[in-house]
C-alpha cells in the first residue's frame, strides 16, 4: 500500500509540480504519466481519442465529397423536416433528438456524482434514466431511417440531389447510432451493478474477473458523454451545413 | 487499493448545481443553433454562428461533464492535443476537394 501510493502517487496530486513542469514532470518520471488517473479510465479516454479519429475520418470524407461534387447537395433542413399538424417543421425530428441525448447527457453526469458518494438507487435510476433517452434516441433513429428510405434514400442515389449524401449519411448516424445502442446496453450492465452494491461488496465482475469501484460509473459517463459530443459534430456539420 | 471505509467521497467530486447549469446552457446553445437554421442565416455569418455554438457545446461536455478541467495538464494534452492536429488533415482535404470541384467544372464544361 505505501510502496504503491509511493509509486503512483494517487493520494496528493497537488505535491506534484503543476503546469509545464508539471507536464515534463509527469511524462519522464519513468512510472505511468497520468498520475491522479485510474487505468481504467486512461484507457477509456484513449479508446475515445481512437474513437474520435474513426468519426473524424467519416467527417472529413464527407465534408470533401461534399465540397467536390459539382451536383446539388440536398437541402437537409427540407429532407429533415416534419410535417405536424399540417405545417412543415424544419429539422424539428433532429432538434427533439438533440435536445434527447443532451438531457441523457445531463442524467448521466448526476449518476456519476451519486456513485462516488454511494448513493446506489439514485445512481443506478439515473443511469437508468440515461439508458431509456439513449434508447429513444436509437428509436427516433431508427423513424428517420425509415422515412428516408421509404422517399428513396439510397446509399448510392437519392431523389434530392447528390448520390453522396445516402452514403455520408447512412454511415455517419449508423456508426453513431450503433455507438448509442452499445452504451444503452453497458449501462444497463453498469446500473444493474450499482444496484446490487456489487462496487460496495467487492464482488468480481462476470467479464473481467475483476473488483470492481464506482469509477467503472465515471469511466461508464466518459463513453456516454462521447456518444453526446459526436453527436454536437454531426448535428453542425451533417444537419446543419 | 484505497478502501473507501468510512469515507464516503472519492474520485472526482463537485457539487451537483454545475451539472445543471452546464445542462441549462447546453440546452440553451443547442435552441440557438437550431435556430440558425430555423431563421435561415446565410453565408458566413451562418458558418460563424453554426463552429461557434458547436466548439462551445463541446468545450462545455468535455470540460464539465467528461471532468478534464479538474484533470492534469499531462492528460488534458495527451487527449486533447491529437484531435486538435485533425484541423491539418481537415485543411488539406479542403484544398484538395476545392481542387477537384474546379477540375471537375472543366471537364463536365468542355465535355470529354
Amino acid at each position: 500500500m505505501t510502496q504503491s501510493s509511493a509509486l503512483t502517487s494517487t493520494g496528493d496530486p497537488h505535491a506534484r509540480p503543476e503546469g509545464w513542469q508539471g507536464i515534463a514532470a509527469d511524462w519522464s518520471s519513468d512510472q505511468r504519466a497520468f498520475k491522479n488517473v485510474p487505468w481504467g479510465k486512461a484507457m477509456m479516454w484513449i479508446f475515445l481519442l481512437s474513437d474520435t479519429f474513426i468519426f473524424s475520418c467519416f467527417l472529413l470524407s464527407y465534408m470533401t465529397v461534399r465540397i467536390s461534387t459539382t451536383v446539388p447537395w440536398p437541402y437537409p433542413s427540407e429532407v429533415f423536416a416534419l410535417t405536424i399538424g399540417g405545417q412543415s417543421i424544419p429539422l424539428i425530428l433532429i432538434a427533439i433528438m438533440t435536445f434527447i441525448l443532451i438531457s441523457s447527457s445531463g442524467t448521466m453526469a448526476m449518476a456519476v456524482n451519486f456513485g462516488y458518494r454511494h448513493d446506489r438507487v439514485k445512481s443506478a435510476v439515473l443511469m437508468l434514466v440515461t439508458a431509456a433517452f439513449g434508447a429513444t434516441f436509437v428509436g427516433m433513429q431508427a423513424f428517420e431511417w425509415t422515412k428516408l428510405i421509404m422517399e428513396g434514400v439510397r446509399p448510392w442515389g437519392n431523389p434530392f440531389g447528390a448520390a453522396q449524401f445516402g452514403s455520408s449519411f447512412f454511415m455517419i448516424t449508423g456508426f453513431h447510432g450503433f455507438h448509442v445502442s452499445v452504451g444503452v446496453v453497458f449501462l444497463i450492465i453498469v446500473a444493474r451493478k450499482v444496484w446490487r452494491g456489487d462496487y460496495d461488496r467487492n464482488v468480481r465482475g462476470f467479464f473481467t474477473s475483476r473488483k470492481g469501484n464506482y469509477e467503472a460509473v465515471e469511466i461508464m459517463g466518459l463513453y456516454w458523454h462521447f456518444v453526446d459530443l459526436v453527436w454536437v459534430f454531426i448535428f453542425a456539420v451533417f444537419y446543419l451545413w | 487499493m484505497a478502501q473507501s471505509e468510512g469515507q464516503k467521497v472519492e474520485g472526482q467530486q463537485h457539487p451537483i448545481g454545475i451539472y445543471f447549469k452546464i445542462w441549462g446552457l447546453l440546452f440553451i446553445l443547442s435552441a440557438f443553433s437550431y435556430m440558425v437554421d430555423y431563421f435561415h442565416i446565410e453565408s458566413y455569418l451562418r458558418w460563424f454562428l453554426i463552429l461557434l455554438f458547436m466548439m462551445l457545446k463541446a468545450g462545455l461536455i468535455v470540460a464539465v461533464f467528461m471532468h478534464m478541467l479538474w484533470e492534469r495538464l499531462a492528460m488534458m494534452f495527451a487527449i486533447l492535443l491529437p484531435p486538435i492536429l485533425v484541423l491539418v488533415f481537415v485543411a488539406i482535404m479542403v484544398f484538395e476537394s476545392d481542387y477537384t470541384f474546379f477540375t471537375r467544372g472543366i471537364f463536365f464544361a468542355v465535355g470529354s
